[in-house]
């Protein structure tokens, strides 16, 4: 949403303006095992799920305070027999509902039922562009057909349609194979996104994070085949990862800014990692949304500036990037206050550099899956 | 100009009331209109023509200038190469 700007950059504590994207995410439940998973380690059982009941006044509530943009994620939304109910509810609100899906689970019936609810739109992930290596990545065989068969499905219902393609070590030599796949099957917009590591990709670092040079070499290819569009077939959008740059990413457009994630449990977050922070954050089940966005210390706790420690305190640029991402500044120098250590300026900058050359010494690149199976340490420093 | 510009059905215009203005919603973005922005898509029905749809605001808005007419079609010409309309 890279176009949002609610026109209040000033320093500002309490009066922070309405929360435009709800991220609803409706279940961890997941059909798929990607090693690039992005959530945290440890996940919530379905049995501490909120019901229906609480989603519907969640919505109903974030549409009073201004929000507009919803996303139904998770995890597998198509998992939560209730998402046509959601669905339906947003829509009459007046949302403009995403529903971001792996595609599995997806039938006619559904994509039918969820179309009459007034779902706007479609984002469909793929693992990879051809079926070996898409089936591998998310460890489910047969998925890359079935997802083949939705994206149809999308197109015959006549939903946009965005691709989204985590690229990796493991498939960003294939980026040829994704382009044309992606205008095959005539999507509106295609999202190039290069991994980052948080939850369980952060465990999987040394195998997922590609070299500057591969990653170059797919960006020029990216840039090349645009070229060559003419204006047609859908638009391509490629997102670097951090660790290759020298400025931090705004992330989430500043804390408590425009983002409001609300996890399977009720958990109401700044952004959908924040979980591993050091908090306690607010729950839906206990206070109402407006009550939480505007007064709890958790969202409060980074608004605006005068929470940063140097070097962002001094820094020109801190309205820009708001001092980068509290996750990654937490994760890589275990203080959440630390300036994100993606940024140049930062005294832990070195351990960016040390990831990527830890990334270019791991030669063999086979990653541990997302599975409750693989028990995993919470590492965080 | 007969020219008949639509609306690409990937942007949905609605009123916002928390930003008191219309928005152009589509898959996870929002672009905020200004109120001129906003008249001319709203005209933008698939059946007017350029110059129905200047008639149409002239007609809505007496007081405005006459040089309007450019100010419009400056504005489609913005709105197709955002691809937010196309022609018919």
């Amino acid at each position: 949403m890279s176009e949002i700007n609610n026109g209040q950059s000033e320093t500002r504590v309490i009066e922070a303006g309405p929360p435009l994207w709800l991220l609803a995410e409706i279940t961890y439940a997941c059909p798929l095992h990607c090693a690039y998973c992005s959530n945290p380690l440890n996940l919530t059982d379905k049995k501490d799920e909120i019901g229906t009941e609480d989603w519907l006044r969640v919505l109903s509530e974030a549409r009073d305070m201004g929000a507009v943009q919803l996303g139904f994620s998770g995890g597998e939304p198509l998992l939560r027999k209730d998402l046509e109910q959601m669905v339906a509810h947003a829509s009459e609100l007046g949302f403009y509902t995403n529903l971001i899906t792996s595609g599995i689970g997806m039938t006619e019936k559904r994509i039918a039922a969820l179309k009459d609810a007034g779902l706007d739109h479609i984002q469909l992930s793929f693992q990879a562009a051809n079926a070996e290596a898409n089936d591998l990545i998310g460890n489910r065989r047969h998925s890359f057909a079935q997802k083949l068969e939705v994206a149809k499905l999308i197109k015959q219902y006549e939903y946009p349609m965005v691709l989204n393609f985590c690229l990796t070590a493991q498939n960003i030599d294939q980026i040829d194979d994704v382009l044309a796949l992606a205008t095959e099957l005539d999507a509106d917009f295609v999202e190039l996104a290069t991994v980052q590591y948080y939850g369980w990709a952060y465990v999987n670092r040394d195998q997922l994070l590609p070299s500057k040079a591969t990653l170059e070499a797919a960006e020029a290819k990216v840039n090349a085949f645009r070229d060559k569009q003419n204006g047609k077939g859908p638009k391509f959008i490629f997102v670097s990862p951090d660790y290759y740059e020298d400025r931090p990413k705004a992330c989430m457009n500043g804390w408590g800014s425009t983002f409001l994630t609300v996890t399977p449990d009720g958990s109401a977050l700044p952004c959908h990692s924040a979980k591993i922070l050091p908090m306690t954050f607010p729950n839906v089940k206990d206070r109402s949304l407006q009550d939480i966005w505007y007064q709890d210390f958790s969202f409060n706790k980074f608004r605006g500036y005068d929470w940063m420690p140097s070097p962002c305190r001094d820094c020109d640029e801190k309205e820009k990037d708001f001092g980068g991402c509290r996750c990654q500044a937490y994760m890589l120098t275990g203080d959440m206050y630390q300036a994100d250590p993606v940024c140049s300026k930062s005294p832990h900058h070195h351990t960016i550099e040390a990831a990527i050359e830890s990334a270019a010494k791991q030669h063999d690149k086979s990653v541990i899956l997302r599975d409750p199976k693989n028990k995993i340490d919470i590492v965080t420093v | 100009m007969s020219q008949v510009p639509k609306r690409n059905r990937l942007y949905k215009l609605q009123f916002e009331k928390a930003q008191d203005s219309y928005v152009l919603l589509y898959p996870e973005g929002m672009v905020k209109l200004n109120p001129s922005a906003a008249e001319i898509l709203l005209q933008v029905d698939g059946e007017q023509s350029v110059d129905d749809i200047i008639m149409s605001l002239k007609t809505k808005f007496p007081e405005a200038p006459d040089d309007i007419g450019d100010d419009i079609t400056a504005f489609l010409s913005d709105a197709e190469s955002k691809d937010w309309i196309h022609y018919v």
